[in-house]
């Protein structure tokens, strides 16, 4: 569909192959799947909820804290609540694709990778939006974090 | 009716009692032929995380509306959707669903357009369900499809357009919306996304109630007297009343419609599902900002 896939990190090209090579019913599966894998908070944030962004942007509540480390690798972690799979879904799809990545290969992930994942037709576009929302935001989190 | 109504005394004041359905009527009744349960949530996913044994379910993004115009699906779409549900015109359908029934009273309100008679309530939704330990299955239910008539859609008796509502002046207006998406300090629910108003504000002479004031903390409707008092009391509203309510896009007032409806038996109420994503952009029309009502501008 695009020519993105020459560039976009191979952790975020496994993950949008594997959801468009399913049914768009089994998309929501495999959506189900990244969500109940979505790492519990590591306990400094866990114990610090003050230190979490909250996306409003996502139906519901989801908060995120992306960490660089002096490597300049990116850390993203994500929290929210079990009655909401689908914005856990989306966080856990961020949290896995970008582990490892360096802050220059985070800001180069377009902007509407989570609309190329074939996952707007299984969720709507309109709640594609807070996925969307959730990589803007972790962006901006790596701007702000890394401008000296 | 096809299945025996819930016969619960706490339902007996209400205008309607047989639109409310017990948690226990329903997991005594599960199975019973002639009756199906649909799930409806704001999470897309929340259903496949674990849902009532039997129940199907139906999403309002993705089977609810129109995909390509806002609207409503019409008619040949929605005998095609219930029929895949298992769901005939005689079928008693008992709807549930999390934030307190939010969605589910959306979809029942669906149903209602095209004239489904016997669509229920579960009254606490999917939470009191859960919180009371009863069962939720994982599995794929693949309903036999049956065939379901291609049913009218009657928007006139339930359903308010804007011009609906601008004829409407000088009648009640009930704002379900928080209190400071009401007053105008914001277009959005709290903590929920930017659907495009362009205006923040109310539809003048509108009473702000907001909608989860008619559910108890365990998501049940209150009880008769204490909706009498919201809605009465509170919010002025008298025997024979023509009310329209609205919200953001028309799913928190479907909940209202629903206690005005069939719980407190007002009858012509109409729900404006355009509600403030299109009143707040739309041009000329009068708006009112603040907490106070405003007065009702002539009808036009």
């Amino acid at each position: 569909m695009s020519d993105s896939s020459t560039t976009l990190p191979p952790a975020l090209a496994e993950i949008r192959t594997d959801f468009r090579e399913l049914e768009v019913r089994d998309r929501l599966q495999l959506l189900l799947e990244f969500s109940n894998e979505l790492p519990e908070l590591p306990a400094h944030y866990a114990e610090h909820p003050d230190l979490l962004e909250q996306v409003v942007e996502c139906q519901s509540p989801v908060f995120i804290f992306v960490d660089v480390d002096e490597n300049r690798i990116v850390h993203l972690y994500a929290t929210a609540p079990r009655e909401s799979p689908t914005t856990r879904g989306f966080a856990s799809i961020l949290v896995q694709g970008l582990a490892g990545l360096t802050v220059d290969e985070v800001l180069a992930v377009p902007d509407d990778y989570p609309s190329d994942l074939g996952l707007t037709e299984a969720v709507s576009p309109l709640r594609i939006r807070g996925m969307t929302a959730l990589l803007g935001r972790t962006k901006r989190q790596i701007r702000e974090k890394t401008a000296a | 009716m096809t299945v025996a109504t819930d016969p619960s005394a706490r339902f007996a004041d209400f205008a309607h009692p047989e639109r409310l359905v017990s948690t226990e009527w329903l997991d005594q009744n599960l199975g019973t032929p002639g009756l199906v349960v649909v799930e409806s949530d704001e999470d897309v996913l929340l259903y496949e995380t674990g849902h009532i044994p039997g129940s199907v379910k139906i999403d309002w993004h993705l089977d609810l509306n129109d995909p390509v115009e806002r609207d409503y699906i019409n008619s040949e779409a929605f005998a095609a959707l219930l029929g895949s549900k298992g769901i005939t015109r005689d079928t008693t359908v008992v709807i549930y669903g999390d934030k307190n029934n939010w969605w589910a009273a959306y979809a029942l309100w669906v149903f209602t357009l095209f004239g489904h008679e016997d669509v229920r309530l579960l009254d606490g939704g999917r939470a009191k369900w859960q919180a009371e330990g009863r069962a939720f299955t994982t599995d794929r239910e693949d309903a036999p499809t049956v065939d379901y008539p291609v049913a009218i859609r009657d928007d006139a008796a339930i359903r308010a357009f804007l011009p609906d509502v601008l004829a409407h002046f000088g009648n009640p207006l009930i704002d379900v919306r928080s209190p400071e998406e009401f007053s105008g300090d914001r277009t959005t629910a709290p903590a929920y996304p930017e659907e495009g108003a362009l205006r923040a504000g109310h539809i003048p002479s509108a009473q702000n109630v907001p909608w989860a004031k008619a559910a108890a903390d365990d998501g049940t409707f209150r009880g008769l007297d204490e909706l009498s008092a919201i809605y009465r009391d509170g919010a002025g509203l008298t025997d024979g009343d023509n009310v329209i309510a609205y919200c953001r896009i028309g799913e928190r007032s479907s909940h209202t419609w629903f206690v005005l409806t069939h719980l407190l038996g007002f009858e012509g109420v109409r729900n404006y599902d355009g509600s403030w994503t299109e009143w707040g952009s739309a041009v000329r029309v009068p708006i009112v900002k603040g907490s106070e009502p405003g007065l009702a501008p002539a009808p036009r």
